[in-house]
């Protein structure tokens, strides 16, 4: 119990800090930070694969990617001189929208907890073998894996497509952007 | 022991977290990652109901999941990058031309 609100601890206050934060590159920081908290939530959960999975796959590939792009760019600071002087009551209207939504999203979701009662302890054995988890992923979901995969292909595509620099000035074949 | 209550509720805080991130955040960069804190969110709970359920159908959903978010995450950041080619700017303020 007392790693579980360890870990809880970190993932939220890291996760508001990512929000909080002026400068991408402490975001992205913070979120791994975060991610490292919901992986070990993962081994609590008893799923072991999928929380080194966490942070091989998101912590390691998906984080790196945006830390590269945030320095690729080089424009760290947000341009928050403008919304800094005005009161937070005359901020526009999608910040009070979405600061709103967020209190009404916990609110609903909490009261909606609380309905069900408390249920016991998990009862059920976990499924924590890697062996377990290939089968069933390999024959009950084996279409949306191979799904998937192409997926993954048009993906690699697109962003390649996307982030090309256009080598003749004036051609055609950049993207509409 | 933690009950399957408690995941939900800290699966429910960050997911209103990554809400109050994309609304609020004028940083295209920092909108990314508050929707990738949601999916993690999202995934969390998939994961605890699986426990509870002693079934393996929750993990390998998350591991769709992370798939998707990768794919999401290269074609996004190719996007933001393309972006800030035309504009010099990352507020979403300021692509406005689609606006009518």
């Amino acid at each position: 119990m007392t790693l579980f609100y360890l870990f809880a601890a970190v993932a939220v206050i890291a996760s508001l800090l990512v929000i909080a934060q002026r400068n991408p590159v402490y975001s992205v920081l913070l979120l791994i930070a975060s991610f490292g908290a919901l992986s070990g939530l993962y081994v609590l959960l008893e799923a072991p694969f999928l929380a080194v999975i966490q942070i091989i796959v998101y912590a390691g590939a998906i984080m790196v990617l945006f830390l590269f792009v945030v320095m690729l760019l080089n424009a760290p600071h947000e341009e928050t001189e403008h919304d800094e002087k005005i009161h937070p009551l005359r901020r526009p209207g999608p910040m009070r929208f979405g600061a709103a939504l967020a209190i009404v999203l916990v609110v609903q979701l909490l009261w909606a907890l609380t309905r069900i009662g408390e249920p016991a302890a998990f009862e059920a054995a976990a499924v924590s073998s890697v062996r377990t988890l290939g089968h069933v992923l390999f024959t009950d979901y084996a279409f949306p894996f191979e799904v998937t995969s192409v997926l993954i292909l048009v993906a690699m595509v697109g962003a390649v497509v996307l982030a090309k620099r256009d080598s003749r000035s004036g051609g055609t074949s950049a993207p509409p952007m | 022991m933690p009950t399957l209550n408690d995941y939900l509720i800290l699966s429910a805080i960050l997911f209103a977290i990554g809400t109050a991130g994309v609304f609020v955040r004028r940083n295209l960069i920092t909108i990314l990652l508050s929707i990738e804190i949601m999916l993690n969110a999202v995934n969390l709970s998939f994961v605890a109901f699986g426990r509870s359920l002693g079934s393996a159908d929750g993990q390998v959903i998350v591991f769709f999941v992370i798939t998707v978010a990768a794919a999401e995450a290269a074609v996004g950041l190719a996007i933001v990058i393309g972006l800030f080619r035309h504009r010099e700017s990352l507020n979403p303020d300021s692509f406005t031309s689609l606006k009518w």
